[in-house]
């Protein structure tokens, strides 16, 4: 009994510290939108440079019941979820190449680089002049900004196989084939998965930012409008509502995470 | 005719380029005898990691013939996999996949082989028995302790049933009690097993406890220096490791490997 005693009291403590964020995100959330409301009301600034909380949310809460608004949601997240998919294909795929080739690493590297280096946003414009206003040259920008991160740690993560697996694999005389799907994919997955949450919010930028230069459609082209209409609560709004889109993104990864890594001890950090 | 379970015919090994090679194992005869349990003993660099994964088909020899059970192991350049299902191999670390439960690891080799899943899972409970890790097949290997992951790297080498098992330096990452305890339960494997056995360990004590035979490897090149015969009967009980006459090999062994280090 007397074992058990702060072994249970461990316990409830590491309850307690997984319950804490549901605790503390509401106090500090509700401190944030009070300093938030004070300074509006105290300082006397236009609502058009800050609206009042109250003003966002029941211009967000329009937003919800707006159809077009629905519109311009569905169409941002065609064009991250598209460039994303597209980005996860070519990126995996590269890096697999790349950390397994040794001549092909070292052609591509410097080309590799360079896509990194150049500010890809500034390339938006031109996108936009190659394909069109429409949704293509959003998937791209998408699929341009995601794309590194996916390869780089899909790279990293064939590489940093350990040479003892390996061991086991040659000593079984595996196949090539059995070598990749029995032991490399499974080693590296949860890099690839890393490079799946940081490709996700890059996605979301790319498509809001190719939204903003150009077209008529979609939550970036939302914001700059009621930007341009000096609807200010209702830009804010739109924002939440990109935020809270980001949230959902980053979180279905996390729980992919989960799902296909729970071996893995970055499946139980909680971030 | 009979054949010796590892022949080696004049077997040798050149590492490093060629301005500046290295010669880590001179032209080496052996014969390992069927259900033998031999142990390679020696200084780091005597070459014993590299034989015994000569043996394994990890390595190939610069020059000479390797036979497993009469087979021959490497044939223009490649290895032979009718030679290699005779051999299981366990390493200084387990090894185990991470993602893998304890019971997949070990079925590992049967699933490269095609085995059908039911008969894997069978074959896994019976060997995690033999092992004595009952109770943890669907566990992850982290959720182990070290001597346990070990005994599992061990259910897994002998999964496919291979006539040989090559041990390099299995227990060395162990703690001193885990790593007496495990030395029984090798001896005990192998009595149920009747497998034959190459191990290779900087123990003296270990090798003693274990071999049949111990061959003492010297270093700068890599040779057989001294052949040991250990005449205790089995199955051996700690207490041996008391007595005079074990004694006196491990001071014999201790003498020969403090002159050629």
């Amino acid at each position: 009994m007397a074992e058990a005693a702060p072994a249970q009291f461990r316990k409830r403590l590491v309850t307690l510290q997984g319950a804490l964020p549901w605790i503390t995100t509401p106090i500090l959330l509700a401190v944030f939108v009070l300093i938030w409301d004070s300074y509006v009301r105290f300082s006397g600034i236009s609502p058009l440079i800050l609206p009042r909380p109250v003003a966002v949310w029941s211009a967000w809460l329009e937003l919800l019941a707006d159809p077009r608004a629905w519109h311009h949601t569905w169409m941002t997240v065609y064009a991250t979820l598209t460039g994303f998919a597209y980005a996860t294909v070519i990126g995996v795929t590269l890096g697999v190449l790349i950390a397994r080739i040794r001549w092909l690493e070292q052609t591509l590297n410097p080309f590799i680089v360079a896509t990194q280096v150049i500010p890809k946003v500034a390339l938006v414009p031109l996108f936009v002049l190659w394909f069109g206003f429409g949704v293509t040259s959003k998937v791209i920008v998408a699929a341009v900004l995601a794309f590194f991160p996916i390869l780089t740690n899909t790279a990293m993560g064939v590489k940093s196989i350990d040479e003892g697996h390996r061991d086991v694999m040659v000593s079984l005389n595996a196949t090539r084939w059995q070598v990749f799907r029995r032991l490399e994919l499974p080693s590296a997955l949860p890099f690839i998965i890393t490079g799946l949450e940081i490709g996700i919010v890059l996605a979301i930028i790319g498509a809001v930012v190719g939204e903003y230069l150009g077209g008529n459609a979609g939550l970036g082209h939302l914001l700059i409008a009621r930007l341009n209409a000096f609807e200010t609560d209702q830009m804010f709004a739109v924002l939440i509502h990109m935020s809270l889109l980001g949230f959902l993104f980053y979180f279905a990864i996390g729980a992919l995470r989960r799902m296909l890594v729970p071996w893995h001890a970055s499946a139980r950090l909680r971030v | 005719m009979t054949h010796p379970a590892i022949a080696f015919d004049a077997v040798e090994k050149w590492y490093g380029t060629r301005d500046e090679p290295v010669h880590a194992l001179a032209a080496t005869d052996l014969a390992v005898a069927e259900a033998e349990f031999l142990v390679l003993l020696g200084p780091s660099g005597c070459g014993k990691t590299t034989l015994l994964r000569m043996i394994g088909g990890l390595i190939a020899p610069t020059s000479g013939a390797i036979a497993i059970e009469g087979k021959g192991l490497w044939q223009n350049g490649q290895r032979q996999a009718e030679a290699l299902s005779d051999l299981g191999m366990v390493f200084q670390e387990a090894n185990l996949f991470p993602w893998l439960s304890i019971e997949q690891n070990i079925a590992l080799p049967l699933e490269l082989k095609g085995v059908p899943r039911a008969q894997r899972a069978a074959r896994a409970q019976e060997l995690a028995r033999l092992v004595g890790i009952q109770g943890f097949e669907k566990r992850w290997p982290r959720e182990l302790s070290g001597g346990m992951r070990q005994r599992a790297a061990i259910a897994r080498a002998l999964s496919y049933d291979p006539r040989i098992l090559l041990m390099d330096e299995p227990f060395g990452a162990l703690d001193a009690m885990t790593r007496e305890a495990m030395n029984l339960e090798l001896q005990r494997i192998w009595l149920a097993t009747r497998k034959t056995i190459v191990l290779v360990t900087h123990s003296i004590a270990e090798a003693v406890f274990l071999g049949d035979r111990i061959l003492l490897l010297s270093p700068r090149p890599g040779r057989i220096d001294m052949v040991v015969d250990v005449p205790f009967a089995r199955p051996r009980v700690p207490d041996l490791q008391s007595t005079v006459e074990f004694q006196e090999i491990v001071r014999k062994l201790r003498h020969r490997l403090a002159e050629i280090s």
